[in-house]
């Protein structure tokens, strides 16, 4: 092939592509004659990580800014991609049309949450941070607000809500491992873990940004083959985004007229059944800007070739998330017609076999409560993350793919858990041992330090997610809070206020964190009463607006910053000129 | 290069800051404005969609999509304008 990797991805990604294809359609070839599941089940895990290994072997680097931005040389598109799957966690991928099932319309607050988010993110601190030239979010909040308070107060933060993040996903990939691989949960959150590292540590977030864009491409290829079908053998049109409408409809008739289902059911359309209007705007109001404060998100923006198209990312970002996310209700709609239609009302004793199956893995459970026989839909469990991994089965199609989905929900999880490492790693390579300890070291030795870390954070994370810690899902919705409470009032008025002093943002960021994590901490563990009724979820409704006005009220108390530093808010501000953080480096001799 | 007179930057910002503005207000009235009438909206049904509903499952969030892609197209728009944006 002519010319470097770059000018070249197209064709790359296209002909990997095509072999994915080819590759499921094989797999199909082999279950049909009679090759088992297992081996289907081994196939899919061990090639689809072979393959992320090899692109992460394949793009090892030994420069700094390769290691810590992929050179600055990502295409806004391929950037779009790499942040969706960055963005998109095992949560997304398997439990969000699973809890658009579960709360009906309520749910619907995650799917405008994660997505509002972006417009924050492009119009507020993407073009900026980008234009700062920055490796990581501390290295930002260090040099706006002067020292190394503020920046060690960001990798606190940083640290709290990226962390628990991460146990997260290594727990997603161990249970979706131990299942198609039947191997122990313990030893599958290893397996996770090697996956995880081949693709970080050798090539840090150049490697990152190339295996994330090839995870896309199979989370998105799983996520959509089975709908499709679905909706093709429902209404006959394979275009299940625009046909769950009619299915909305029968859902709506059957929750009226169909005895065992309209003695009990919370109506799929009515709002605030489940949260009332305040939790309700609440989860959206931190889920959003929590999106705009995720570390790991907006470092991705650090690696376009320019301003304009850091801002264009943002676009082609949210438009890969969409697909998956516009396509969730209506895998909720159809699954939901399907056990409506089909389970609810069944005998007990002639239940599908995907019912057993499931019971098994513990994500569904039936109780005969009435001793009738029959199936009422108050009898039947349906766990969150069983939607999306059942609907195969549900709806009887071939285990290649089931496969597929598994492929596609660990896809999911690694490349967030990549993401997330990194961004771990580099807070404390970077800003920690290079920014704070040792700003003398060489190049070579600190990518041996980010190395070093990456590992020890990766395996003292897969440990923790080994031990099955109950909550740590629950924890990954805080995660958003906290670094919305921490972060975005700091970062969001470092660009668009001169005013702002360290002092003001020093003091907001610790009383916002403060405030979010007393009320997380007390309302989970110490009894603590809630607030107006609002769920813990939400605790960035009292620390982000706490975080902007000791912001504001401390900064107008104290001196406005220096000369130098309205002139470095005024080179943030314009995209002309070079990235600012490399022009400071060459002046200091770095 | 040349310079950016004071004036000029405090031109190109108070542009940008306006576009930024408008930006957000759009965001606010699709993130939380229209889902206050729900039930309202839910009475409108196209294709078998409550219009509410549909609003929050993807009606918003395609609106999202298209509000960032029109957002940078003008902000792009403004740096050529004042002679900010890079070559």
């Amino acid at each position: 092939m002519k010319g470097n990797f770059v000018d070249n991805l197209g064709k790359i990604y296209g002909i990997y592509t095509g072999g994915f294809i080819g590759f499921v359609i094989f797999l199909a070839v082999l279950e049909q004659v009679g090759v088992p599941n297992r081996i289907i089940g081994y196939a899919f895990v061990f090639l689809t990580i072979a393959v992320y290994a090899a692109i992460g072997i394949m793009s090892r680097t030994a420069q700094v800014s390769e290691y810590y931005v992929a050179g600055r040389q990502v295409p806004a598109v391929y950037n779009g991609m790499a942040t969706g799957s960055d963005w998109m966690s095992g949560a997304s991928f398997v439990g969000l049309a699973g809890t658009f099932y579960t709360l009906g319309y309520d749910g619907l607050a995650f799917a405008l949450g994660w997505t509002g988010g972006f417009v924050l993110v492009a119009v507020l601190l993407a073009p900026y941070l980008r234009k700062f030239g920055a490796y990581t979010i501390p290295d930002f909040l260090g040099a706006r607000y002067g020292g190394n308070l503020a920046r060690f107060i960001g990798i606190i933060v940083l640290f709290c809500c990226s962390f628990t993040y991460v146990t997260a996903q290594i727990y997603a990939t161990g249970i979706i491992a131990s299942r198609f691989l039947g191997m122990p949960f313990e030893i599958a959150v290893f397996v996770g873990l090697v996956g995880i590292l081949v693709c970080s540590m050798l090539g840090g977030m150049r490697a990152v940004t190339w295996t994330q864009v090839a995870q896309y491409i199979i989370l998105i290829i799983a996520y959509l083959v089975p709908v499709v079908i679905l909706s093709a053998q429902v209404t006959g049109v394979p275009i299940p985004q625009l046909m769950y409408g009619q299915v909305l409809q029968e859902i709506a008739v059957l929750e009226q007229t169909k005895p065992g289902i309209m003695e009990t059911v919370k109506p799929h359309f009515m709002p605030f059944t489940n949260y009332d209007p305040l939790n309700f705007f609440g989860l959206i109001f931190c889920l959003m800007l929590g999106t705009a404060s995720l570390p790991h998100v907006l470092m991705r923006f650090f690696t376009t070739p320019s301003v304009r198209e850091a801002r264009r990312s943002v676009g082609w970002s949210l438009l890969f998330i969409f697909i998956l996310y516009f396509t969730a209700p209506a895998y909720a709609a159809f699954a939901k017609y399907e056990v409506y239609n089909n389970v609810i009302g069944l005998a007990i004793a002639d239940l599908p076999r995907w019912v057993s199956i499931w019971t098994e893995v513990g994500l569904v459970s039936v109780t005969d409560a009435n001793g009738d026989g029959i199936l009422q839909l108050a009898e039947l469990r349906l766990g969150t993350d069983a939607i999306v991994l059942a609907t195969p089965e549900i709806a009887g199609l071939p285990y290649v793919i089931a496969g597929l989905v598994a492929a596609g929900g660990l896809a999911a999880a690694l490349s967030t858990a990549d993401g997330l490492l990194l961004a771990i790693a580099n807070a404390l390579s970077h800003d920690i041992y290079y920014r704070m300890i040792n700003p003398h070291a060489d190049t070579k030795r600190r990518l041996v330090i980010a190395r070093t870390l990456l590992m020890v954070v990766a395996v003292f994370a897969a440990w923790l997610a080994s031990t099955k810690p109950s909550d740590i899902l629950s924890m990954v919705a805080w995660a958003f809070s906290i670094a919305a409470s921490g972060l975005f009032s700091a970062l969001v008025l470092g660009v668009w206020w001169k005013r702002c002093t360290s002092a003001g943002a020093i003091a907001g960021m610790i009383a916002g964190f403060g405030v979010c994590m007393i009320y997380l901490i007390g309302t989970q563990y110490g009894g603590m009463e809630k607030w107006w009724g609002v769920n813990n979820i939400s605790a960035g409704l009292f620390g982000i607006p706490v975080a902007f006005a000791v912001t504001i009220v401390v900064s107008l108390m104290t001196k406005a910053p220096s000369r130098e530093m309205q002139e470095f808010i005024d080179a943030i501000r314009i995209p002309r000129g070079d990235a600012i953080m490399d022009k400071r480096d060459a002046a200091l001799g770095h | 290069m040349t310079e950016l007179s004071a004036e000029q930057a405090r031109a190109h910002w108070s542009r940008t800051r306006g576009l930024m503005w408008i930006v957000m207000v759009l965001w606010f009235i699709f993130s939380f404005g229209i889902h206050i009438f729900v039930t309202t909206l839910n009475e409108i049904v196209i294709f078998g969609f409550p219009l509410g509903f549909y609003m929050a499952a993807q009606g918003s969030l395609l609106a999202f999509v298209v509000l960032i892609f029109w957002y940078a197209g003008r902000q792009n728009a403004i740096d050529e304008e004042y002679g900010v944006s890079e070559d």
